[in-house]
């Protein structure tokens, strides 16, 4: 079975710094995949050139077939996107909110409202959709994004850090939903995290980025294999093949970038 | 609360895997374009309604103006309004420097999004960029609208004589929509370069006052220095302030002509939405 996403040797630098170097990877249709990796591993940049935000500075990339530079408007249409930030809209209702992304993906007219209802029910919103998304908590926030982000129906979902800053029963019900969505809709998921429970969890694979290179990909059960160690934790995993360079990159502005993620969270 | 997943709901008929058709024809890409610019500004325009505070606290700085101001220099009649009362004369000003402030701070606004998000989702959905700009360049439009409304108020109430022929205010309309588009643009491309609220409202102070009085909204460009003559000849807002001149009042008071009062708007509106539209995908890096 031919990928549904595909990189080569793709690289992304800023003047001297190198945020993304040399990736190859390949996803296959209807996988959850995790991007994992420290602050500042080039996660999010990667993310942002597989969603058409950045492009590339070398290598390229295809999402879908599409190529995501001389195709980005192609790719456009079939992929969805929840950032890190809590990005949906405080000052308009949770409804609102999705009937304005169901207008920009074209959803036609006659279908838009019961998209958009479908949407709110399938994440557990039904009875929140007409408040102002500025009373939703955190987690509630994040399961409206993720309607947002599906209501064109995405081949590929891109999620930065989902779970970033929620307490831990937020988290469950956003990743209950999230698998629950892999379920109904065949969508192939990408998302990054932080937690190592999360992407035990959530992730048939996964690849774990360090200084902008891809330090290892595979199954947990392949890189535990890999390191010798059958019984290693995900965590033991991670810092035995990122050469437990502690505190590597996670500059200032990333940090206060989720350190604000966090406190809008409450 | 977080709140237990809902019981699984299959998605039915219209939840199939990329249903979303495409519609054909010619007309198809630019209905397309106008539905999301149109959808952007209502998404603005609802906020309003949920929120309509701004727009009555942005009410009082013309209200000062054309009360103050605008009482105080009328009895001096110092400036030479070519025999119009001076708040009758001062009143087009007052509205264009409504419609100025109103749309020069958009660039908060978009910074706002950037820091949120949305700017991202905006981007990475299926919309030309120069839609999105002009969404916002119309949302600004809609605000600008309203304060005109309020200064039309103010303005009967100050006894000034207003040309209501249905012409005219179709023009108005059109100008207070063309030059919020155009300072609304323009702010949104500083914020694309300089991507942080503070950077911005320097800028956005250091830029609204040489704007407003290098134009002639409080006075006529005739008693200016040569020097400066020049300045107002290129700047917009002396547009604005020409046309809504000739268009608001009874008996039209301009100093220029209208087509070059709508042609130099209209140009420079589409220079600007395109310039936008390149710049606009900065932000998300």
């Amino acid at each position: 079975m031919s990928p549904i996403l595909s990189t080569q040797n793709l690289s992304r630098r800023f003047g001297p710094v190198t945020a993304v170097d040399g990736v190859t990877l390949s996803v296959a249709a209807g996988e959850i995949f995790g991007l994992l990796g420290r602050n500042g591993a080039g996660k999010s940049t990667l993310i942002k050139m597989l969603t058409t935000l950045l492009p590339p500075s070398s290598g390229s990339a295809q999402v879908a077939g599409f190529d995501i530079e001389g195709e980005a408007a192609k790719v456009r249409r079939v992929i969805g996107y929840v950032p890190q930030a809590l990005s949906a809209d405080g000052e308009l209702t949770g409804r609102e909110n999705l009937d304005i992304f169901a207008r920009l993906y074209d959803i036609p007219s006659s279908l838009r409202k019961a998209r958009v209802g479908e949407g709110l029910e399938f994440m557990g919103l039904g009875d929140s959709a007409d408040r102002l998304v500025a009373t939703y908590s955190g987690g509630m926030i994040r399961r409206l994004e993720i309607a947002q982000s599906m209501l064109h129906r995405p081949q590929v979902l891109f999620l930065d850090e989902p779970t970033v800053g929620l307490d831990p029963v937020a988290r469950e019900a956003v990743w209950e939903h999230i698998i629950r969505l892999r379920q109904s809709f065949k969508t192939t998921i990408i998302l990054t995290t932080h937690y190592m429970d999360e992407a035990e969890k959530l992730c048939d694979r996964i690849a774990i980025m360090q200084q902008g290179k891809l330090a290892a990909a595979g199954t947990i059960a392949e890189l535990r294999a890999a390191t010798g160690d059958e019984t290693a934790s995900l965590t033991d995993l991670f810092t035995r093949l990122t050469g437990n360079a502690a505190e590597a990159g996670g500059g200032y502005a990333a940090t206060a970038g989720t350190r604000q993620t966090a406190e809008r969270l409450g | 609360m977080p709140q237990p997943p809902a019981p699984a709901r299959p998605p039915n008929g219209s939840g199939k895997a990329m249903s979303i058709q495409e519609k054909s024809g010619i007309l198809a890409a630019p209905l397309s374009y106008l539905q999301k610019v149109i959808a952007l500004t209502g998404m603005d325009v609802r906020k309003l309604r949920h929120d309509p505070t701004e727009l009555l606290t942005r009410a009082i700085q013309p209200a000062l103006w054309l009360i103050v101001f605008g009482k105080v220099f009328a009895g001096t009649h110092a400036i030479p309004t070519g025999g119009v009362d001076y708040i009758a004369f001062l009143a087009p000003g007052i509205l264009a420097q409504s419609v100025l402030f109103i749309a020069i701070f958009n660039g908060i606004s978009v910074i706002w999004e950037r820091d949120l998000g949305i700017v991202h989702k905006f981007l990475v959905s299926p919309t030309p960029r120069t839609a999105l700009v002009l969404g916002k360049a119309l949302s600004s439009g809609m605000r600008a609208l309203t304060q005109a409304i309020i200064i039309y108020a103010l303005v009967l109430l100050l006894g000034v004589e207003v040309n209501w022929s249905l012409p005219a205010l179709a023009g108005v309309v059109i100008l207070v929509l063309l030059g919020a588009g155009l300072f609304s643009t323009f702010s949104l491309i500083v914020a694309c370069i300089v991507k942080t609220r503070e950077r911005f409202m320097g800028i956005g102070q250091v830029l609204t006052m040489p704007l407003f009085f290098a134009s002639s909204a409080i006075y006529p460009t005739s008693i200016m220095p040569v020097w400066l003559q020049w300045v107002a000849r290129f700047n917009p807002l002396t547009y604005e302030v020409d046309g809504l001149r000739n268009l608001m009042l009874a008996g039209g008071q301009g100093g220029g002509s209208l087509p070059v009062d709508f042609t130099v708007l209209i140009s420079t509106l589409a220079l600007l939405v395109i310039i936008g539209g390149r710049m606009y995908p900065r932000l998300a890096v």
